[in-house]
């Protein structure tokens, strides 16, 4: 708020702004609210996995199923992704254009080989006969490590898109707000994809 | 009523001309009403060459008060639907006794009671209560517009999206017989294989991003946009009911997504989530949908509370008694709210010691709302009341309610429940409390804030005529119920067969009926105040004497809300402002920023039914291209960077010297 010049009531009180009042900005906060909305979802999922997850239906268990040294290297994937997110972010900070659209070019391809590795684990656990639709567990499975997919590709699209615009108009106010908000959502999956590399490949291995 | 085609074609997916409900002479009867009634709408609109209008300032609108109008006509259409599945309903049991079948066979009458409850609760209450919060809230922060002005015209138009695809399943197919919560196994593929529950699930989910949308919108809002001195302990109460309304929506509708698309899953691609075979759990969904369908109850009926708060305080001239009191009770409520779903399910069956600790939770919840209305009473208390409609509805609301808050601590007892459950007893206590509190709470404030929209007070005669019938015939509808209901008749039946139980049936329908002339009431009392306009004009902005900031400026608002944002010293500012020699300022006015219009908003609401439609009847190429278009629309709108404009300062200058003019003659 700039410093407001005034009009005195009868008695001295300030009733109202004889300039411009500018509020804060809300996209942040609502962006934000939007992404504890999304975790809500993640976690009916989980919980879903943790009901149903040893419910194998004389099936495959995640011990017969999971390849954890690929899953280690699909996690390697996001994690540097959100990594070379972060370094685009500081090269936004110092306005340096090229720069921030290389390390976003990286980001893409992290992300796409992340998405890339899912696709080969999904189609090969299908391949086997461990399909969703094979028991409770690979029902909640499926979901939950697809839903998470979704939200990547989704992601790349919308990353896409903003190189786009960032290359059409430059570091203008709108396309930084815009990228700190993928960059939310961007580290915000990555965070998802933890507790998914914990509770479902890593314990699942060891049941 | 159709049964599923067998055969899908690549073309039409399952929908054939079976689809079409010609057997069904009331069906039809009702399709030839409602389509004669859309060509001469549609025919009027045209020659009366309304539809430019239309489009520019209604339809492409991202003004909150239009929203807001728009969301309550939503509502109030709606509510003749959900009415007349009612009174469908309470007939039939009034006759279908003793071997008689009545008229609406079993699986027809299933599907009355499923949409009743959902165009209900998802169609008429949370538009009427999301359209009340669209419009007050700024006005009451002093603020020009939400803080997502585009995000909120798209999430009103997702919610009529939403009610368009119920309103299909109407004379397309079927509606889901299941109740409205859809349980499995009942709900899966097995038991019901028509489109019904398909319907039930994308209207849901598309009026749900919209509605979880406009809850992330108005949060924003209150949190960012309040005008200067306006704290939290300074918030009007309904604000706050409202951000307290809106936490609930963005923390348990996500859950509601959730179960819903795990209910999808097994439908389309046959995972086992919630079937009894290959380890699913169909207890599962049952605590899922709770976990969103209690806090649901909250966000309905704490906004409710919020207007009767502004209701009694004005009509009584006086600050509202324990106003922090009234806030905590608000914020405790929003929190326990979270931790009672499982009386919704006692005799599921989770055991004596996890049944002990729901129960005990729902009856803490009685605390925060008996503090309440003890506020509201002694805020009475020797205050200057004017027994104006709105006040009349909030005493009706005070004692109606507290009977419903009652029966609901007897429900919240497990052994009482396991006697209760699904009886007609809990269905006469959530209409108690549903009418009693959150419908009264809406006929409050739509003639409480009236004349803030549309410059014209509601006329009293008919006013009084439609409370009358309302309250009266609430208690006629539903007290039978509750005799019932001990009497341990259950609910959802379609016929009878112990004649002595028809009287109360009988007096049930009777109470209906009143309603239906309640309804009616409340029409020609909108038909009655428009012809009588400039007899019931409102020249001030302030006719009740009001004291939050909404009154401060004219009736109804300029686009801009204030032509200078307001500072607030204290709780009640414009009571504050009065008090205190405010003068209004004249002149001075400088250019206003404001947001542009844009119909990206209801295109890809219109998208969305598409795509809903494409999945409900398996048409897989057009769900696909509608998703696929959506997503490049939504792509493309982005790159529009145009999105705001300034009212020139001689714009606001000609409004308010309009205004100016107003005050005079009105003095």
């Amino acid at each position: 708020m700039s410093t407001p010049s005034t009009v005195p009531a009868d008695n001295g009180t300030i009733f109202y702004l004889r300039s411009e009042h500018h509020p804060e900005n809300g996209t942040l906060l609502g962006f934000w609210l939007y992404l504890m909305s999304d975790c809500l979802i993640f976690a009916c999922l989980f919980a879903s996995y943790g009901v149903l997850g040893r419910n194998y239906a004389a099936g495959p268990s995640g011990a017969d199923l999971f390849d954890l040294p690929l899953v280690a290297l699909n996690t390697t994937m996001l994690l540097l992704s959100s990594i070379t997110y972060g370094f685009a972010m500081l090269e936004m900070a110092k306005n340096r254009v090229g720069l921030m659209l290389s390390w976003l070019v990286l980001t893409l391809l992290f992300g796409l080989a992340f998405l890339s590795i899912e696709l080969y684990e999904f189609h090969h656990m299908i391949a086997e006969g461990a399909t969703p639709q094979r028991s409770a567990f690979l029902s909640s499975f499926f979901t939950l490590v697809g839903t998470h997919g979704l939200h990547v590709t989704f992601g790349c699209i919308w990353l896409v898109t903003l190189m786009v615009q960032v290359a059409k108009r430059g570091l203008i106010a709108e396309n930084k707000r815009r990228l700190m908000c993928l960059s939310m959502f961007w580290h915000f999956l990555d965070v998802v994809w933890i507790g998914v590399f914990s509770f479902v490949y890593l314990i699942g291995s060891m049941s | 009523m159709t049964p599923a085609p067998t055969s899908e074609s690549v073309l039409f997916g399952k929908l054939s001309l079976a689809a079409l409900p010609l057997h069904e002479p009331i069906l039809v009867a009702t399709f030839a009403v409602v389509a004669l009634g859309g060509v001469a709408i549609l025919g009027a609109l045209t020659y009366y060459r309304v539809w430019g209008y239309l489009w520019r300032e209604w339809i492409t609108s991202i003004d909150h008060k239009k929203i807001g109008i728009m969301y309550i006509i939503l509502a109030l259409v709606m509510l003749l639907r959900g009415f007349s599945d009612a009174i469908m309903m309470r007939l039939q049991q009034a006759i279908a006794f003793a071997g008689a079948e009545g008229y609406l066979p079993p699986h027809h009458y299933d599907q009355i009671f499923t949409a009743h409850g959902v165009i209900m609760i998802f169609f008429v209450a949370m538009p009427f209560i999301t359209g009340f919060m669209n419009y007050l809230v700024p006005l009451q922060i002093g603020a020009r517009d939400v803080a997502f002005p585009f995000l909120n015209n798209f999430s009103f138009w997702m919610t009529v999206g939403g009610a368009v695809l119920t309103m299909i399943s109407l004379f397309v197919g079927e509606y889901a017989a299941t109740g409205w919560l859809a349980y499995p196994p009942l709900s899966g593929l097995a038991s019901s294989p028509g489109v019904g529950v398909d319907y039930y699930i994308w209207s849901l989910q598309v009026a749900g991003v919209g509605t979880l949308l406009s809850g992330v919108n108005l949060i924003a809002t209150i949190v960012k946009m309040r005008a200067p001195g306006m704290t939290m302990m300074r918030l009007p109460v309904f604000t706050w009911t409202a951000l307290c309304s809106n936490i609930l929506i963005v923390a348990s509708f996500p859950v509601l997504t959730a179960a819903l698309a795990l209910l999808s899953l097994d439908r389309y691609l046959g995972t086992a989530f919630f079937t009894n075979d290959f380890g699913g759990s169909a207890m599962m969904y049952v605590n899922l949908i709770w976990i969103w369908g209690h806090p649901e109850v909250y966000i309905l009926v704490l906004p409710a509370f919020g207007i009767f708060s502004e209701v009694v305080a004005t009509y009584c001239g006086k600050r509202l008694f324990g106003y922090a009191s009234m806030v905590y009770a608000t914020v405790v409520i929003t929190i326990l709210s979270y931790l009672v779903w499982l009386h919704h399910f006692f005799t599921m069956g989770s055991g004596a010691s996890v049944n002990s600790f729901f129960g005990i939770t729902t009856m803490i919840i009685s605390i925060p709302t008996g503090a309440k209305i003890f506020n509201w009473l002694f805020t009475m208390y020797r205050g200057r009341i004017r027994f104006e409609l709105p006040m009349m509805w909030t005493v009706a609301f005070m004692l109606t309610f507290v009977i419903g808050g009652m029966t609901g601590v007897l429900l919240a007892v497990p052994p009482a429940d396991f006697v209760l459950h699904n009886s007609l007893f809990l269905v006469a206590h959530f209409h108690n409390v549903i009418i009693g509190g959150v419908l009264f709470g809406l006929f409050a404030g739509i003639a409480y804030w009236f004349p803030k929209v549309t410059g014209f007070k509601l006329d009293v005669f008919w006013g009084k005529v439609s409370f009358w019938c309302w309250v009266v015939g609430f208690y006629f509808a539903f007290m039978p119920l509750y005799v019932l209901g001990l009497m341990g008749v259950t609910r959802r039946m379609n016929r009878f067969e112990d004649p002595s139980l028809q009287i109360w049936f009988v007096i049930a329908a009777f109470g209906a009926v009143l309603i239906a002339f309640g309804i009616g009431a409340f029409l020609l009392q909108l038909f009655v105040s428009f012809r009588k306009r400039e007899q019931l004009k409102d020249l001030t902005g302030d006719p009740w004497n009001g004291r939050t900031l909404e009154w401060s400026t004219s009736s109804p608002p300029p686009a801009y809300n204030f032509a200078f944002t307001p500072v607030v010293h204290d709780l009640d500012p414009w009571w504050d402002m009065k008090r205190r020699g405010y003068v209004r300022p004249t002149e001075g006015f400088i250019p206003i920023h404001m947001p542009k219009n844009t119909g990206a908003g209801v295109v890809l609401a219109g998208l969305s039914v598409v795509c809903g439609f494409g999945l409900i009847w398996h048409i897989w190429w057009l769900a696909g291209a509608a998703f696929v278009t959506i997503v490049v629309s939504a792509i493309v709108h982005t790159f529009n960077y145009a999105r705001d404009f300034h009212i020139p300062a001689s714009e606001v200058t000609e409004t308010e010297n309009g205004r100016t003019r107003m005050l005079a003659a009105g003095v």
